[in-house]
């Protein structure tokens, strides 16, 4: 509906793709004048943080890992039409999975690695099946289905931390004890960087862009997102693929939560997650839903993200600035998708494929699609 | 327990349910003219926020409260004008604001957490604030407990018994019926979002200002979803939204009784309330059982069921209009 194909793009085109960046560079950059600081100071800050030694480029790639593999799980439920905020919870469940296995059972690092990270998948797609069984059965929308079940995956977590599960020498709030080291993931030098979690994360990127390219299941859920009423008639089981997509999703963010206990961290600690699935989130609608763009985006938050962390230890400034940049970006992206929209340039639209602007139509359902009683055959 | 204890947990309910009900019937209105502005939890974080810190400085909660207004404002401008004049995403572009508004609420606010400033006084109405039992409940408490109580009877007449509120109704049912007979439907839907932000923007400083006196990071995080939880379950009627509110509100006293009666369960496992009673409202009024569970009842019960049991929502809610 956005996607006006045009031959004479001109300036207007090339340009474009760099023009959110400016904008949320701008309002971020009032922010910190703001406050007093100076910009460039404070985005040399970040570049040092994300750039600066080859320990701070391990931080940013095993921050991304993580961010890769929930970001090509959402594109599954995002391509069925499904708002899946729950990966957030998904994420925690797979990090506690992981986590009760590194605790409670003893072995071999080769034995032990594949169950938790077995565990972990399984963890997240059981908690994003409680979505979409929910979805399905009790026409309750999945983006509050999510939400309650990210609020409990983090209550539970706390009540894990400081009971069951409080390190020997007394519940701090903080986590549990550290892991055996046979239940760590390798991490290459003194990083918190696994080069087992990016293979993962590559085949990970690689099954999900093989479903959507070259795959039955793959039309099937285009099928189901684009238009639920005719997949239906064309006898897609729009019960059954949502929860095979929500459950997919879930796999890969259980994964990507086993990563952060396994490797980012040692132990199951209070914020897991760190925010890691709504970023995930973001990143896929920068994207605009396609999969070649996500690794390239998700690398730029993981830059921009570690980045403020240094700047909060640096400046004593809020670590929030690097998620108003991200945010503010997306929200540029999403309200003037094309040029056209903004009225400049006229009839000099971007071409489809060579920028960050061509947003898909909004997913099936609205807030409330799900509990209208016949949702399912359209009337 | 005795009975002024009671009095007093009951009290608290309804100071607690205050700010959720503010923006329930703020949502209401802006659902009901056919927009969903998902962004509720960071506009409330920003105006929580706001409404603090103009209240810190200015040393006056009205002030706070205004400033307040305007963010929820700017919040639902960027929300209409995103899906009424650039035709995009409305779900896409609230979720956005609700996490940047989080982020943003932390950052701007970070000079000013854990600081004490201006509260909205108690302010009982005289006589009325000595009838029994409804005395204490709604007449001796403050402004912005009154005003929520106003405002959700203002709310229902307004929908239900005013001209405008029939165009409002009319641009989210039927927009084209409504447009040809003369209502400007996205006109009425920019007005009803902005004013609907307005009241969410409210909502945010009732809770930094009296209920939930200051500001932390995240403060009020949580509470803008649980409120749009509450308009599906109370079915975009204000009243019904009310109730769902005050159930909310009961929630957090709840905790507290239920703490002192097991006090052998872990303190957060009682935190879990509102989301677990967030998704059984919601399963409440959407689950296919519930409809099987009324077509099982007497016939002369099922209506009644039905209209307690079940909700529909506005026809034409998240659907863009198009003149002509």
């Amino acid at each position: 509906m956005n996607q006006t194909q045009s031959s004479g793009s001109g300036w207007v085109a090339r340009v474009w793709p760099l023009v959110p960046i400016v904008a949320a560079l701008l309002f971020t950059s009032a922010l910190l004048l703001l406050f007093g600081a100076s910009p460039a100071e404070a985005y040399r800050a970040m570049w040092d943080g994300s750039f600066g030694g080859s320990d701070k480029i391990l931080g940013v790639i095993a921050f991304w890992v993580p961010l890769v593999l929930c970001s090509v799980g959402l594109l599954i439920t995002f391509t069925a039409g499904l708002w899946n905020i729950g990966v957030e919870g998904q994420i925690v469940l797979g990090a506690i999975f992981a986590s009760w296995v590194a605790l409670r059972l003893s072995g071999p690092a080769w034995l032990l690695i594949p169950v938790e990270i077995g565990a972990a998948m399984l963890g997240g797609a059981l908690w994003a099946a409680l979505s979409a069984v929910l979805k399905t059965r009790g026409r309750v929308n999945e983006i509050f289905s999510g939400l309650a079940l990210n609020g409990l995956a983090i209550i539970l977590t706390n009540y894990l931390i400081s009971g069951p599960w409080q390190p020997p020498e007394g519940g701090s709030f903080r986590g549990t004890a550290p892991f055996q080291d046979a239940a760590l993931l390798p991490r290459l030098l003194e990083s918190r960087f696994s080069p087992l979690s990016l293979v993962l994360a590559g085949l990970a990127f690689a099954a999900v862009f093989f479903i959507l390219r070259g795959t039955t299941w793959g039309l099937k859920l285009k099928a189901l997102g684009k238009n639920p009423a005719s997949a239906y008639l064309l006898g897609v089981s729009s019960e059954r693929e949502t929860i095979m997509a929500m459950m997919f999703c879930g796999a890969l963010a259980g994964l990507g939560g086993a990563v952060r206990v396994l490797s980012w961290f040692d132990s199951l600690r209070q914020s897991i997650s760190g925010g890691i699935g709504f970023l995930a989130l973001l990143i896929v609608m920068l994207a605009a839903y396609r999969i070649l763009w996500v690794p390239f985006i998700a690398f730029f938050f993981s830059v921009v993200l570690n980045g403020s962390i240094t700047l909060q230890l640096k400046t004593q400034l809020h670590s929030s600035l690097g998620g108003i940049l991200t945010g503010v970006m997306v929200l540029f992206v999403l309200l003037f998708g094309s040029a056209k929209q903004l009225g400049i340039g006229g009839q000099a639209s971007t071409g489809a494929g060579d920028a960050p602007e061509a947003i898909p139509p909004p997913p099936a359902d609205t807030i409330a699609g799900d509990i209208t009683p016949n949702v399912r055959g359209g009337d | 327990m005795n009975d002024s204890q009671l009095i007093a947990v009951l009290a608290s309910i309804v100071l607690q349910a205050s700010p959720l009900i503010i923006a329930v019937c703020g949502e209401i209105m802006t659902e009901r003219s056919g927009v969903v502005n998902l962004s509720l939890d960071g506009t409330m974080l920003m105006s929580a926020m706001t409404g603090f810190v103009v209240g810190l400085r200015t040393d006056n909660y009205w002030l706070g409260f205004l400033a307040a207004a305007v963010v929820g404002m700017i919040f639902a401008g960027i929300v209409a004008l995103g899906s009424i004049r650039l035709g995009q995403s409305q779900v896409a572009i609230g979720f956005v604001l609700a996490l940047l508004g989080d982020d943003l609420s932390a950052f701007l606010g970070q000079n000013y957490t854990r600081m004490s400033g201006a509260v909205v006084p108690k302010a009982g109405i005289p006589l009325l604030k000595d009838l029994p039992v409804v005395g204490p409940l709604f007449f001796d408490q403050n402004i912005v407990v009154y005003f929520a109580i106003v405002l959700v009877f203002v709310t229902w007449w307004w929908l239900n018994r005013t001209q405008a509120g029939l165009q409002l109704r009319g641009a989210g049912e039927r927009p084209t019926a409504a447009f040809a007979r003369g209502v400007n439907v996205n006109r009425v839907r920019y007005l009803y979002t902005i004013l609907g932000g307005a009241l969410v923007g409210i909502a945010g400083a009732a809770y930094s200002l009296n209920v939930k006196i200051g500001w932390s990071d995240g403060h009020v995080r949580g509470f803008g979803w649980i409120a749009l939880a509450i308009v599906i379950f109370g079915g975009w009627s204000p009243i019904r939204g009310a109730f769902g509110a005050l159930l909310f509100g009961a929630t957090k006293a709840l905790a507290t009784v239920l703490q002192r009666a097991f006090p052998e369960v872990s303190v957060v496992a009682f935190n879990a309330l509102p989301w677990l009673l967030m998704i059984l409202v919601l399963l409440a009024v959407g689950s296919d059982y519930t409809e099987r569970f009324i077509t099982a009842m007497p016939h002369s019960w099922q209506r009644p069921l039905r209209r307690v049991l079940r909700v529909s929502p506005p026809m034409a809610l998240g659907t863009a209009f198009h003149e002509g």
